[in-house]
């Protein structure tokens, strides 16, 4: 794996200097790094992991299960590409089982989510049919628990 | 075969933009800040609401005047952002682009001779227009010390009998001049005094940066002599759609329509689909493309004035407008030096009106890195051009 993106996904709060320190390359070397992985569309953005429930301008989210017809030649992706470009659209996933996308969605409002579902989602030619889970509330965000505070090390300061 | 031309039509000059840009479309590697447009895409729920309405046959004609939903959205858009209020069935048209609606109001208002004031420098089509319609333009001119505000002195100056029509574009196309509400109540005195109908083209009011945009129309008593154009391209970056409207008395909507159902018949429908989404659920997108050009507006306005090219902070629209004096080169020569060594394309500010001289239109609707690397290359031309000071011998 690329040492650059290793040490990203372990999660620390790096800059360039310090991945450069941690990896033993010059930061010039993780610049190229990271250009590459940007370009290969592997590390497609950056994005704050935040606990909602704190953040003023509290979103609403929620969970569609959509079924949808697939079409001869692209099968289900023209579709699945046209809904995932909706600003709304947070993730959206081609899945196996009782329905065929799975799509995340966030909205300033239930009435903005909700319009969205009825006006945008449902009526496209293609859609069977949605289901729609809003969240209540979340208790791991991205790798982060949430409302646990620090956790007590119960380790001593000095041990034999 | 020229003799066959119409005189007012050969006695235009071409677009100066237009030349500027053939050597620009055959040069590599160039930063352009010469694009009048925004370089968002149109937001996709907007683009899908086209598509939606394509797929759902919707492909035919509509009322002269628009879709009446379109109409109604636009009625209470303008009610709500610009207080003044419209009746949706007789005081809106739907127009192909404000271009369009420009050109249906000086059609329907000017008499040959008729005389139009304009401020200057202005959009390319202004003058074009005027003449197109027979009509006479006066150019009022605006200057940089006040921030290209329009004052109603000048106008003054400018007015001869035998003026019909007041032309403003606030914020301006180029210079991103707007005017505060004492300036504006008194250009619209002036205009109640002259009996001037006022042609208000407010295509960039929803990029405002600093204070709030007033539109003339809002002003007592200038409803009735005022025609609201606005349209979709700049803030919702809907230019390829070509959809804009007016607003404005019955009668004149009517005269409007007339010249409007004669020649363009109509707005593309799908274009008109678009701009009901827009309207509807588009001011997120218009927010967040606004704030980038604020922070962009910043930079460029930083840089030129570090680089030593004097420039005020544009009000609003999405163009820096610098002199280039410093330099000691006209507006031409610098657009063309600097597009020959540097690779940078902006616009010479003549291309605006003999009142830009001196000055280029720089459009900040492009990316914040793009725009830095124009920055730097715009210092390093400016340091290369001025006669660096002879070091004083010890």
């Amino acid at each position: 794996m690329n040492p650059v993106l290793k040490l990203l996904l372990e999660g620390g709060n790096l800059s360039t200097a310090q991945l450069a320190t941690i990896s033993g390359l010059t930061e010039a070397e993780v610049a190229a790094h990271l250009d590459q992985l940007k370009r290969e569309r592997v590390l497609l953005g950056w994005r704050p992991v935040l606990d909602l429930s704190r953040e003023a301008s509290a979103a609403v989210r929620a969970v569609i299960e959509v079924r949808i017809t697939p079409e001869r030649g692209g099968g289900f992706n023209r579709l699945a590409e046209r809904l995932s470009r909706f600003d709304e659209v947070e993730s959206c996933y081609l899945m196996s089982g009782g329905y065929d996308l799975l799509i995340f969605v966030t909205g300033p409002s239930l009435q903005r989510v909700a319009s969205f579902v009825s006006e945008k989602l449902a009526t496209l030619e293609g859609v069977i049919s949605t289901s729609t889970h809003f969240m209540l509330r979340s208790y791991k965000e991205g790798g982060f628990l949430i409302e646990t505070g620090a956790p007590e090390s119960g380790r001593l300061k000095v041990s034999p | 075969m020229k003799r066959f031309v119409a005189r007012h039509v050969a006695s235009l000059p071409k677009s100066g933009i237009r030349d500027f840009f053939e050597i620009v479309a055959k040069m590599k590697d160039v930063v352009s800040l010469g694009i009048g447009e925004p370089d968002f895409d149109t937001p996709w729920a907007i683009r899908e609401a086209a598509i939606y309405a394509l797929e759902k046959g919707k492909t035919h004609y509509t009322s002269n005047l628009g879709l009446i939903e379109l109409r109604r959205a636009i009625s209470r858009y303008v009610d709500s952002h610009y207080g003044v209020d419209y009746r949706p069935d007789d005081e809106v048209i739907v127009t192909v682009g404000v271009s369009e609606a420009i050109d249906l109001a000086l059609r329907a208002l000017l008499n040959p001779g008729d005389k139009v004031l304009y401020h200057q420098p202005c959009y390319v089509s202004y003058h074009p227009s005027v003449t197109l319609a027979h009509g006479i333009g006066l150019p009022v001119p605006t200057r940089a010390e006040d921030g290209f505000a329009l004052n109603v002195a000048d106008i003054e100056r400018a007015w001869q009998p035998g003026c019909k029509v007041l032309m403003m574009n606030l914020p301006c196309n180029p210079t991103g001049g707007t005017c505060d509400l004492p300036r504006l109540e008194a250009i619209a005195r002036f205009a109640v005094e002259k009996d001037l109908i006022i042609l208000s083209d407010e295509i960039y009011s929803e990029l405002v940066y600093d204070g709030v945009h007033t539109s003339i129309a809002s002003l007592p008593g200038l409803k009735e002599r005022t025609l609201f154009l606005h349209g979709f391209s700049k803030a919702f970056a809907m230019t390829g759609f070509r959809i804009g409207y007016a607003c404005g008395p019955a009668e004149l909507i009517d005269a409007m329509m007339k010249v409007h159902q004669y020649s363009m018949l109509c707005a593309p429908i799908l274009s008109q689909e678009a701009a009901i989404e827009a309207l509807a659920h588009g001011e997120d997108s218009v927010k967040a493309m606004r704030e980038q050009y604020h922070r962009r507006r910043d930079l460029v306005v930083r840089r030129f004035n570090a680089a030593g090219l004097a420039c005020g902070a544009p009000g609003g629209a999405f163009y820096a407008f610098p002199s280039v004096a410093s330099t000691g080169l006209n507006d031409r020569d610098f657009a063309y030096g600097l597009l020959e060594s540097q690779r940078v394309a902006v616009v010479p500010g003549t291309a605006f009106g003999e009142n830009g001289r001196g000055y280029v239109r720089a459009s900040f609707a492009t990316g914040y890195d793009q725009l830095s690397e124009a920055c730097d290359r715009i210092e390093r031309f400016v340091n290369a051009a001025v006669p660096c000071p002879e070091p004083s011998s010890s």
